[in-house]
C-alpha cells in the first residue's frame, strides 16, 4: 500500500525498517537522539543509535571500522559538505579498504548527506558536491529525487555491501510523494524514465527531475515531447537507459545543480559523447550552476542555478527551434 | 593479566626473532632481488618487544588494527610469512593477492583488521572497531597501533574523545620511536618540546596515560595488559606511550622509477649526523637485550636460544624463496575486489 508521506518521513521509515530487519544496522552522527523521546533511541537503544561530537573524521573513520568488524552503520552527517572536513575517509579510506586486502573484507555503511541547500545558506552549506564522489572506485553514489526513491534507495544503500554516499537534496525535504508502505528497496543502476518523449532526452538528478518535468510540461504545450530520465545513482550509473533515449531522440540536455565542471552532467555529457555520438543530431547541452560560489542573497542565488527557462532555452537551442512566446 | 611463564617467554622471544629475521628478509631483497619491491616498505626491526609485548596480552577473539608499518602485528598473530613475503613481492599468492603490498597487511581470521596507509586515519577505524565490540557485548578489546607522529593528526584527538566519552573497550598503543619520517618528535610536539612524555596526552581525554620502555617486552605486556584489563572491564580506553627506537630508516628511498630502491641509513645519521645516538640505540637492541635476559635468568639455554635462531632463519629463507617463486596476478585480475 503507498500513501503520501514527505521525503524525510521516507528516509527515517527506511531507516527504521531496516534497523528494525537487521541489529547489525547503526544510526549515529551529530544531533540526534539527545533525548530520550527520539524515535530512533526509544526503538533501537543507546547502544544502537548515538550521538556525536562535532568530529566528522572519527564519526566517518568509526563507521569504516564498523562496519569492517561486522556493522552496517548510517552516519548522520547532516550538510553534505561535513563529509569534506573528513575526505580522507570518505575517498581515501572506505572505498579502499576492501581492495587493498584483496577482498579479505567490505565496508558496507551509509553517509547520509543534505545537500543543494539553497535557501540562503550562501556559500558553504549549498554545494551539489556529488560530482567528485563520481570517480572513486569502491563507492557508490545515491541521489533520490522523489520520496519513495528516498525510501528505496535508503534501504539498498544500507543492504549494500560497500560505502555509500546518500544525498538527499534540502529543498524536498517536506515534498510529499506516494511512497509504498513496509519493505520497499529501489535497485542500485536503474535509472527512472520520469516521462516518456521522443524529442529530447532530458537528463537530471535531485531537485533538479521536477524543474526538468516542468519544462517538459511547458514543451509539450509546444509540441516538443521531452523524456525526462533521472539515474537515481550515480554509482553505478545506468548509462544504457540514457543511450536508448538518445538513439530514439537524438538530441540531450543535462540538468545539473552543480557547477559545470564538478557536475554529474560533465561525465554524462562524455559518456555520450563516448558511446552515443553517431545518434546525436546536435551538440550536448549542459544546463548546469553558474561558475561560482553560492551566494547568500537571492536574487544572485537564482541568477546561479538551473531553471526551468534555462532548461527550456537549452532545449530550443539543440532542437534548433524558437521558444513560443507565452 | 595472566602471569608470563617460561614457555610464554620463549615464545614472545622467538616471535620478535621472526619478526627481526623477516624484516632483515625484506630489506635484504632490495640488494638480493633488485626491483621485487616496489614504492615504500617501512620495517619494524627496534619494536618488536613492544609489538610482541602488547599481542601477547591479547585473546584469540580480540581485534587490532595499525599503520603501514605492519608487518610485525601478523608474524605474531600466526599468519603465513610466506604469504605476507608474496604480498610484499606482489605476487597472486599474497596474503592480499597483490592488491595490497607492504603497506596494507590484512588477516582478519586472526583479528587484524587491516591498516591505513594515511598517518593517524586508522585511529578512528579501530575506535569503530572498539564501538562494535561494546555492541556485541563479547568482552573483546581492541588494540589500535599508530606513531607518535599520528597523535598530532585531528583524527587522534577526536577519537580518543570519543573513546573515552563511550567507554570504548580499545587500548590505544603509541609507538613513539622519536622520529616522524625525518622530523625530531620534539620538533613537532608540544610534549616533547616541553620535556614531557606523550603519555600525558591521556589526560585531555580523561584517560589513563603510561609511558613504557617499548624495548622490553614484560614492561610492555604489564602496561598494555593493564590497560586490556581495564578496556574488557567496561572501565574504557587507555594511552599507552611505548618508547621504541627504529633501528631502519623510515623507509626505503622515495625514488621515481629506473633509480634503484634500497635503504640509506637510520635519520638520526642520515639527516642530524647524530651517529652515537644510533650506536646507543643498537647497544639497546630489544632482540639480543631480551635473549640475555632469557638466558641469564635460566628461562632458555645457549642451545635452545640457537636452534630458535637457525629455525626462524630456515623459515624466513623459505619465505623469501616463496615469494620469488610466486607467480604475478593476472592483470584482468586488477578489476575484482572493487565491489563487494
Amino acid at each position: 500500500m503507498a500513501r503520501e508521506i514527505p521525503y524525510i518521513a521516507a528516509i527515517n521509515e527506511a531507516i527504521h525498517q531496516e534497523m528494525a530487519r537487521d541489529e547489525s544496522v547503526l544510526y549515529f552522527g551529530q544531533n540526534l537522539a539527545t533525548t530520550e523521546n527520539d524515535e530512533f533511541l526509544k526503538a533501537f537503544g543507546s547502544d544502537r543509535v548515538r550521538v556525536t561530537p562535532i568530529s566528522e573524521t572519527a564519526e566517518i573513520g568509526m563507521a569504516v571500522g564498523a562496519a569492517i568488524a561486522g556493522m552496517r552503520p548510517v552516519v548522520e552527517l547532516y550538510m553534505a559538505e561535513f563529509m569534506l572536513v573528513a575526505m580522507d575517509q570518505v575517498v581515501n579510506e572506505a572505498p579502499r579498504f576492501r581492495y587493498m586486502s584483496g577482498g579479505r573484507v567490505k565496508v558496507p555503511l551509509v553517509l547520509k548527506a543534505g545537500y543543494g541547500f539553497t535557501a540562503g545558506w550562501a556559500g558553504q552549506h549549498t554545494g551539489s558536491i556529488y560530482g567528485m564522489f563520481m570517480g572513486i572506485p569502491g563507492l557508490k553514489v545515491a541521489l533520490p529525487a522523489t520520496a519513495a526513491d528516498a525510501k528505496g534507495l535508503m534501504a539498498t544503500a544500507i543492504r549494500d555491501e560497500n560505502p555509500v554516499c546518500y544525498f538527499h537534496h534540502y529543498l524536498l525535504t517536506l515534498e510529499p510523494g506516494e511512497v509504498p508502505e513496509g519493505e520497499y528497496l529501489v535497485p542500485f543502476g536503474q535509472a527512472s524514465v520520469r516521462r516518456s518523449g521522443g524529442d529530447v532526452t532530458i537528463v537530471a538528478t535531485g531537485w533538479m527531475v521536477g524543474k526538468a518535468l516542468a519544462a517538459a510540461e511547458s514543451l509539450a504545450a509546444e509540441g516538443i515531447e521531452a523524456e525526462v530520465i533521472d539515474p537515481r545513482t550515480l554509482v553505478p550509473l545506468d548509462i544504457d537507459t540514457i543511450l536508448s533515449s538518445v538513439e530514439k531522440t537524438g538530441h540531450v540536455v543535462l540538468v545539473d545543480q552543480a557547477t559545470r565542471h564538478a557536475s554529474a552532467s560533465a561525465l554524462i555529457a562524455a559518456e555520450i559523447a563516448d558511446h552515443g555520438f553517431s545518434a546525436l543530431k546536435a551538440p550536448i547541452k549542459q544546463v548546469t550552476a553558474l561558475d561560482a560560489s553560492v551566494p547568500y542573497s537571492e536574487p544572485m542565488e537564482a541568477y546561479v542555478l538551473p531553471d526551468e527557462a534555462k532548461i527550456l532555452c537549452a532545449v530550443h537551442q539543440v532542437l534548433g527551434t524558437a521558444p513560443v512566446a507565452a | 593479566m595472566k602471569e608470563l611463564d617460561n614457555q610464554r617467554l620463549v615464545w614472545i622471544y622467538t616471535q620478535m626473532l621472526r619478526i627481526r629475521e623477516f624484516e632483515e628478509r625484506v630489506k635484504g631483497t632490495f640488494e638480493e632481488y633488485p626491483g621485487v619491491i616496489r614504492g615504500h616498505t617501512h620495517l619494524a626491526d627496534g619494536a618488536e618487544a613492544s609489538i610482541v609485548g602488547s599481542l601477547a596480552t591479547l585473546r584469540p577473539s580480540d581485534q587490532l588494527m595499525a599503520t603501514y608499518r605492519c608487518h610485525g602485528y601478523p608474524l605474531a598473530l600466526g599468519t603465513d610469512p610466506k604469504a605476507m613475503m608474496a604480498e610484499i613481492y606482489g605476487r597472486s599468492t599474497g596474503l592480499c593477492g597483490g592488491y595490497g603490498g607492504s603497506m596494507h597487511l590484512v588477516d582478519t581470521e586472526r583479528g587484524f583488521l587491516g591498516t591505513s596507509g594515511i598517518v593517524g586515519q586508522g585511529i578512528p577505524q579501530a575506535t569503530g572497531a572498539a564501538y562494535a565490540a561494546q555492541i556485541r557485548k563479547q568482552d573483546q578489546v581492541v588494540l589500535c597501533f599508530f606513531g607518535d607522529g599520528a597523535s598530532k593528526q585531528g583524527a587522534f584527538s577526536e577519537s580518543l574523545n570519543v573513546a573515552s566519552l563511550w567507554k570504548l573497550p580499545i587500548v590505544y598503543v603509541m609507538e613513539n620511536n622519536s622520529y616522524n619520517v625525518v622530523t625530531r618528535v620534539e620538533q613537532e610536539d608540544a610534549n616533547a618540546a616541553a620535556g614531557e612524555p606523550l603519555a600525558m596526552k591521556a589526560k585531555a581525554f580523561s584517560m589513563p596515560g603510561v609511558t613504557v620502555d617499548g624495548g622490553d617486552p614484560i614492561a610492555v605486556y604489564e602496561a598494555v595488559g593493564a590497560a586490556v584489563d581495564r578496556a574488557r572491564s567496561g572501565a574504557g580506553p587507555t594511552l599507552v606511550e611505548s618508547k621504541v627506537y627504529r633501528l631502519s630508516a623510515h623507509g626505503n628511498i622515495i625514488a621515481p622509477p629506473g633509480v634503484p630502491l634500497h635503504y640509506p641509513e637510520h635519520e638520526a645519521i642520515e639527516v642530524f649526523g647524530a651517529r652515537e645516538e644510533y650506536e646507543a640505540a643498537l647497544r639497546g637492541d630489544p632482540v639480543p637485550r631480551f635473549r640475555a635476559r632469557l638466558i641469564s635468568d635460566g628461562s632458555l639455554t645457549v642451545d635452545a636460544a640457537d636452534q630458535i635462531a637457525a629455525h626462524v632463519r630456515e623459515e624466513m629463507q623459505v619465505a623469501v624463496q616463496f615469494g620469488i617463486d610466486s607467480p604475478y596476478p593476472e592483470p584482468e585480475a586488477a578489476l575484482h575486489n572493487v565491489y563487494a
